[in-house]
């Protein structure tokens, strides 16, 4: 029926001694947008971390249980290789001060030390940069640093950063929580259309920001998966009341 | 109380300007005989010779600027990777804390002590290296000068470097290994970029401390006072001269170039640390 990319299996995580993701299983499906919803504090970011891999750069970083991609435990692969294929936005933008818009871009390939010839850097800088919303403000400064460029923009950079290494999902951790309103709005806009091209799984405390973009919607509490369904389904009839609590603002 | 206080800093720090201007008219008081009789030839003249009289100071700022770039190349590599391991590879743990400690102490070793170690266990390890390759076996030298120098500015620059790479944000180097590049890859394509600027202070502050580095210099380097022609030969910098010579400077003029080489000094150190401060400027993020 729906094709599945991730799978989630029995999964926990933490630091140190302190479990935050408690025995998580779920499925993510292809070209959808499933969002990971809860109160501050509840695990979200530790688990999408954990979903590339970038969770282990911490030192006192565990995790026990398995993430299929394709079939495949990501954990027993090269966690480089699952990065290439699982990219990352951040909360913050972070586009590499030192390098100009285009190599941003193409950062992906320079930092992994892919060569390639002038044309198909510029085919790939043009299209990521139009998939993300970008092209017609910085074309015509391409060269220059991405710093100048507005914090929905460098946003939008960073997204286009991910989306050139051609990647299968692109984990967004409240991707848009530094930024204004119009520019969130634009970013949002972004994400329905790119599920197209990608697997989008976003980490947002925002409800009406979930209910605008997302395909499926995960309810974490306390490092919990409390309920894991479609949108509507959980927009609309929560089968649990912890979720109901929080959609109706009980507790935050 | 608060008045009190800023009256108090403000008066040490005009005390500090005043310290300053006092130091360099002195300098330049009391070189006045040699400047007035060797004029601007002080500087590129070739020959020092109390004897007859004649004083240049070319073989000392020559060897001075040869020890001195020579200890920071020889040291930079050695720099950036105790920085490397402590800020980025290593950063907890029993080790790293080990080889903090013992760099931070590297810096605490007073000169002289260098400079025995040097004489004692170096030079005789040069001379028996320079007797195979069949040089005159000096065992002191410039390159032996430049290797004690190296490791006693190795502190300098490591210490700095690691706290530049403490300050990249982790925001961008979360975003290189995102994009799948290895530990490796972040260093040289993003930490590196990210921190030019903090490591060329860094060299440079090394550099201001070779330049004016004396006591263990003095006791390897062979205190020829002549243009040295090679790397083995025995030489001088400005800084052992003055401190060799100060004693046995009984004559006026005599005097008085050493003290102008003082000034020398002091300016080229002034220059090094403007042309730092405007490189550190031109390439901060």
């Amino acid at each position: 029926m729906k094709d599945r990319v991730l799978e989630v299996k029995d999964f926990s995580a933490g630091f140190g001694d302190k479990t935050v993701v408690k025995n998580v299983s779920m499925e993510i499906y292809k070209n959808r947008v499933t969002s990971i919803m809860g109160p501050s504090g509840c695990g979200k970011t530790t688990f999408i971390r954990c979903m590339n891999r970038l969770h282990e750069l911490n030192e006192q970083a565990f995790h026990k249980g398995e993430i299929l991609l394709d079939g495949e435990n990501i954990f027993k692969k090269n966690p480089i290789e699952v990065r290439k294929k699982i990219g990352m936005v951040f909360q913050r933008p972070n586009p590499f001060p030192t390098m100009s818009i285009y190599d941003n871009v193409i950062a992906g390939y320079t930092l992994n030390g892919i060569k390639l010839s002038k044309e198909e850097k510029d085919k790939i800088v043009e299209d990521s940069l139009k998939k993300a919303y970008l092209w017609e403000e910085v074309k015509d400064s391409l060269h220059r640093r991405g710093t100048f460029l507005s914090g929905g923009q460098q946003q939008r950079l960073c997204i286009a950063r991910a989306l050139a290494v051609k990647p299968e999902i692109i984990l967004l951790d409240e991707a848009t929580s530094a930024l204004d309103p119009k520019a969130t709005a634009k970013i949002e806009e972004l994400i329905v259309d790119l599920k197209q091209y990608v697997t989008i799984v976003m980490v947002t405390h925002n409800i009406s920001q979930a209910a605008r973009v997302s395909d499926y919607i995960a309810f974490l509490y306390l490092g919990e998966l409390v309920e894991y369904d479609k949108a509507d389904t959980i927009l609309t009839t929560p089968k649990d009341e912890r979720t109901e609590e929080y959609l109706t603002g009980k507790f935050s | 109380m608060d008045k009190g206080v800023k009256r108090i800093l403000k008066l040490t720090g005009y005390l500090f300007l005043i310290l300053l201007a006092g130091i360099v008219i002195t300098l330049v008081y009391g070189s006045a005989a040699s400047i007035r009789k060797f004029g601007l030839g002080f500087i590129w003249g070739k020959e020092w010779n109390p004897v007859s009289g004649h004083f240049g100071a070319l073989p000392f700022i020559v060897g001075t600027l040869i020890t001195s770039f020579l200890a920071l190349l020889i040291s930079f590599p050695f720099s950036m990777a105790i920085s490397l391991f402590l800020g980025e590879y290593f950063k907890k743990g029993l080790i790293a804390k080990i080889i903090e400690s013992a760099t931070d102490l590297l810096a605490g070793i007073p000169s002289v002590v260098y400079g025995f170690w040097g004489l004692m266990v170096f030079v005789p390890v040069m001379r028996k290296i320079e007797m195979k390759f069949g040089i005159l076996p000096y065992g002191v030298g410039i390159l032996t000068a430049s290797l004690i120098l190296s490791i006693m500015i190795i502190p300098y620059t490591s210490s700095l470097v690691t706290e530049v790479l403490k300050l990249v944000p982790s925001d961008l180097k979360e975003a290189a290994y995102g994009l799948g590049a290895t530990r490796f890859e972040v260093i040289k394509k993003v930490i590196l970029p990210y921190t030019k600027s903090g490591i060329l202070a860094g060299l440079f502050l090394a550099l201001g401390r070779a330049l004016g580095e004396t006591m263990a210099v003095t006791m390897v380097i062979g205190n020829r006072n002549a243009i040295p022609h090679s790397l083995f030969a025995p030489g001088n910098t400005m800084a052992s001269v003055i401190a060799n010579e100060f004693t046995e400077a009984t004559e006026n003029l005599y005097l008085s170039s050493l003290i102008e080489i003082g000034l020398l000094l002091f300016v080229i150190t002034v220059i090094v640390n403007y042309i730092g401060n405007k490189i550190i400027k031109r390439y901060s993020v």
